[in-house]
């Protein structure tokens, strides 16, 4: 489906485009009713963000010159696919000194790309390793 | 000189009494860059400077790429647009300056500039302005167009009820976005599901966070509970950042992983973090923090908290401290980002320092003024407490009121207040039974209810709220189960209003740059930017919102000064009876006094402004002039409400020569009939302060110059006492009720005055 590129026209999109705003199981804004979640139809998950939504975000920050944000927001939308303890795991193996070596970090990289086809957090995990490298970062603090 | 000569102490008392000021109470450290002293010139700060060669960062403001440190390396890669950079650091740093105060550069093309910025190019800018420019520049950079406020919602015992209705209120006051922390960090979970019960009470949209551990607060996030989180702390220094246990790329990793739960984000940094954990580098504060900016916008977030934050004590012991955090605040909003522009932990002992620092954001706007009101009693808020505190929270909305500037916050009634408290904590009572929780008892809730702080509350135990947090967290309980449970019980209104915050996270508009919700929209940088280009355009108030301003408590008008004093009436009446005899002539007895009465004494109004009823006003006088053996006599005048007329239109009728004049509000003179209006023989002005046992030596006095003596004058002392600011409203209102009674040329009539047995 090709689309033309989303700008501040379509923004807020729950309030112009409703019909690109689907919850994490498809249920669209006016299925998520307070009856709905009350009879059990409606439960956490439908009120999760997106992939698609982080990406309509990141065009939306971009039409506007906020290509960093348009950044942060592209690396959320493979996240939401990742389960937590895996991303809690990785936010771990980045801090200073959890890692030994820049193994730890390559090795996250490659299950980012193999499990999760997250290539945007890959490349930027591996960019940190290259810089905690060379500015010994891997040296344990306790 | 001689030895002996004493002057029985070896200062100025006046040091003494300066000593015992609250300024004195704050620390103030002098100059020194080469140990990190310094607001914006540090003993290290390098020169700006940027070198591209083939397309590729080869040295940033004097450091060559591969001498980058960690935090070089993510700005040179993450926040430098090269497009821009050779452009933007070619240009002169004063015209850099000038455009940032010049109302016709769009925002948006100085915004551009700085994406190609180093970090010591943006500070040498900002520090060629001085405060009125900073704040001026701030109001035409900031990202959003409507002004905001955070609130800290917290109390000494971690109790969910307090968290609640204390949530309610901070709701009600207008904040947008309001934050909880913990005294002991377990009960993270507990303090959530109570502010969230409570900020859902009254109106929805007021968005939530609950500062903790960060993998415990993504999963409260998660769980649906908070809506924000502002944690992801960023430091200018490479030493201060690994202590901080982060990297620039662990934290950007924090970053998306809270946009991927649909949970909105900002950083948090500031002046003299790096001073503070002892990682300073000989480098200036704004130069740190300008580093630290640089990174969050290079992470990708959409905005900051910062503006001294935890430094700003630190930062405002130095000269130029202040001025400091207003620069980096400024920078902020030049990098395009949102801006919690601190005014959070307290700065100064000082209420005059505080207001001054409010006072440029005020007028200039921001997207969240503070970035924590504590908008509980100072001891109540476990961040530390704020420039602004519960205490404070009425100067605040008067300040708004003074300079029709909006601080974001609206003022609320005694009753809805009451209401809203009872509600919120009806609202968590019901969930934590309902979903088994605890039980509140009635003490439990009215003790809260009430309760300005939590020393008057008898409520939870800290062990039974760690208890509360580990069965929310251990059993899963997520806010889909708690709008059930306000469901159920039939808190329809505060489920819905949950329902639509977590709403907000579908489609993620939330997590645009300066997003908040008004009136059930959001609003953001995107479809709310700041359009200031001069007079009459940005943020103007509204009408309804000046009069919303305006709506303070306790204000006065004139037919409240009438039913005042209508309220003494039944009483003066029977204490005292005004007989009007006819024309008033001149008198012959040497030894008389006469008393020149006001047109609405004694029949409109009834009681001086400090109080006394002018019955007794009158009985004293009498008493002071018998006291001396001359006689009252009494006239009214209805030609003039003016003290000194009055008086002299008495000392010119009297047969001594010597008149007093007495308006109602109790300000009286003295005087005598050959001088001029306004030069008296005595004058009472200081109606307010004046006593009974003045008025009587008033009298006395009166009769001695009528005896052609000079007795010592009466002296009504100050203790400094602003009475304009507490009575001239009155006076005013009060006064023109006088003159309003008065008539040209009417003539002064006699007026006997009996006095009846009922006088107090």
């Amino acid at each position: 489906m090709t689309r033309k590129p989303l700008s501040a026209a379509d923004y807020p999109l729950a309030e112009k485009r409703p019909d690109l705003v689907r919850g994490a199981r498809g249920k669209p804004l006016e299925e998520l009713t307070l009856d709905a979640l009350v009879s059990g139809d409606v439960t956490m998950e439908d009120l999760r963000i997106t992939p698609q939504a982080l990406l309509q975000q990141a065009e939306i920050a971009s039409s506007v010159g906020r290509n960093e944000l348009a950044r942060n927001f592209e690396r959320a939308s493979e996240m939401a696919r990742i389960p937590q303890p895996i991303i809690m795991e990785i936010y771990e193996i980045l801090r200073p000194g959890r890692a030994s070596d820049k193994q730890a970090i390559i090795a996250a990289a490659k299950r980012l790309r193999d499990e999760f086809q997250a290539e945007i957090l890959a490349a930027f995990i591996e960019e940190a390793a290259d810089v905690y490298d060379r500015r010994g970062l891997f040296a344990a603090r306790y | 000189m001689s030895d002996s000569y004493s002057y029985g102490a070896n200062r100025w008392r006046r040091f003494s009494d300066w000593d015992d000021r609250p300024l004195r109470l704050d620390q103030f450290a002098v100059e020194d860059p080469e140990n990190g002293f310094s607001a914006f010139s540090g003993a290290q700060d390098p020169q700006p400077g940027i070198s591209i060669i083939d397309g590729e960062i080869a040295s940033m403001d004097g450091v060559a790429a591969k001498d980058f440190d960690m935090i070089d390396a993510f700005i040179a890669r993450h926040h430098l647009d090269i497009e821009v950079a050779e452009e933007a650091m070619a240009m002169p740093s004063p015209e850099l300056a000038r455009m940032l105060v010049d109302m016709n550069v769009p925002r948006t093309q100085l915004t551009r500039l700085a994406r190609g910025m180093t970090p010591a190019k943006l500070a040498e800018v900002v520090a060629q302005l001085n405060a009125m420019e900073i704040s001026f520049s701030y109001s035409k950079m900031r990202a959003r167009q409507t002004p905001g406020n955070q609130a800290h919602v917290t109390n000494a015992k971690d109790d969910p009820l307090q968290l609640s209705a204390d949530a309610a209120i901070a709701v009600a006051f207008g904040f947008d976005e309001i934050e909880t922390t913990m005294r002991v960090s377990r009960n993270a979970w507990s303090n959530a599901l109570a502010c969230c019960v409570g900020s859902s009470v009254g109106r929805a949209g007021t968005l939530f966070q609950c500062s903790s551990e960060e993998a415990e607060e993504l999963e409260i996030g998660m769980a649906g509970f908070t809506s924000y989180a502002e944690t992801v702390s960023v430091y200018g220094t490479e030493s201060a950042f690994v202590d901080g246990d982060d990297t620039p790329w662990s934290k950007t990793w924090l970053a998306a992983a809270y946009a991927s739960r649909g949970v909105k984000m900002r950083c948090t940094s500031g002046a003299a973090s790096e001073l503070l954990m002892g990682f300073h580098e000989s480098k200036s504060l704004l130069y740190l923090e300008a580093r630290c900016l640089c990174v969050q916008r290079g992470m990708g977030s959409q905005g900051t908290q910062n503006g001294g934050i935890d430094g700003a004590p630190l930062a405002s012991t130095m000269p130029g401290g202040v001025r400091e955090l207003m620069a980096e605040n400024l920078l902020a909003v030049w990098l395009d980002l949102e801006c919690a522009s601190g005014n959070d932990a307290r700065h100064s002992e000082s209420e005059i320092r505080v207001g001054a620092k409010i006072l440029p954001l005020l007028i200039a706007g921001s997207d969240l003024i503070c970035s924590g009101f504590g908008s509980i009693l100072k001891y109540d808020n476990s961040f530390n407490p704020s420039s602004f505190n519960g205490e404070e929270m009425e100067d605040f909305l008067v300040l708004q009121r003074d300079f029709e500037a909006d601080g974001g916050l609206t003022s609320v009634e005694e009753a809805t207040a009451f209401s809203l408290r009872k509600q919120a904590i009806e609202a968590l009572a019901f969930v934590h039974e309902d979903l088994g929780l605890s039980t509140a008892n009635e003490t439990m809730k009215q003790s809260v209810a009430v309760a300005s702080g939590s020393d008057d509350t008898e409520s939870y135990l800290p062990r039974a709220v760690a208890g509360i947090s580990e069965q929310i967290k251990d059993r899963g309980i997520t806010v889909v189960d708690v709008i059930r449970s306000l469901h159920k019980g039939g808190f329809v209104e505060e489920a819905e209003n949950l329902l639509f915050l977590v709403k907000l996270r579908v489609s993620g508009d939330y997590l645009q740059t300066s997003a908040i919700v008004r009136d059930r929209r959001i609003i953001s940088a995107i479809n709310d930017p700041n359009s200031y280009q001069g007079p009459g355009t940005g943020y103007r108030l509204s009408e309804e919102r000046r009069q919303e301003l305006a709506a303070i408590r306790d204000v006065l008008d004139r037919e409240g000064v009438l039913r005042a004093e209508a309220i003494y009436e039944p009483d003066e009446s029977r204490r005292i009876n005004y007989h009007t005899i006819g024309p008033a002539e001149a008198g012959t007895d040497p030894g008389e006094v006469l008393v020149a009465l006001s047109p609405g004494f004694g029949g409109k109004l009834f009681r001086t402004l400090a109080g006394h009823p002018l019955s007794r006003v009158l009985a004293e006088i009498q008493a002071g002039i018998a006291s001396e053996n001359a006689t009252m006599r009494i006239i009214r005048c209805r030609h003039t409400a003016d003290t000194s007329f009055l008086g002299l239109t008495a000392a010119k009728l009297s047969g001594s020569g010597i008149g007093i004049g007495l308006q109602a509000k109790g300000t009286a003179v003295i005087h005598q009939k050959e001088r001029l209006p306004h030069n008296n023989l005595e004058l009472f002005s200081n109606a307010p302060i004046t006593t009974l046992e003045h008025y009587r030596g008033l009298g006395r006095n009166a009769a001695i110059y009528a005896t052609g003596n000079m007795p010592d004058p009466i002296v009504v002392p100050t203790h400094g006492e602003a009475l304009g600011a507490r009575f001239h409203a009155r006076v005013a209102l009060t006064y023109a009720i006088e003159t309003e009674m008065t008539e040209d040329g009417a003539s002064p009539e006699a007026v006997e005055v009996t006095f009846s047995e009922d006088m107090p």
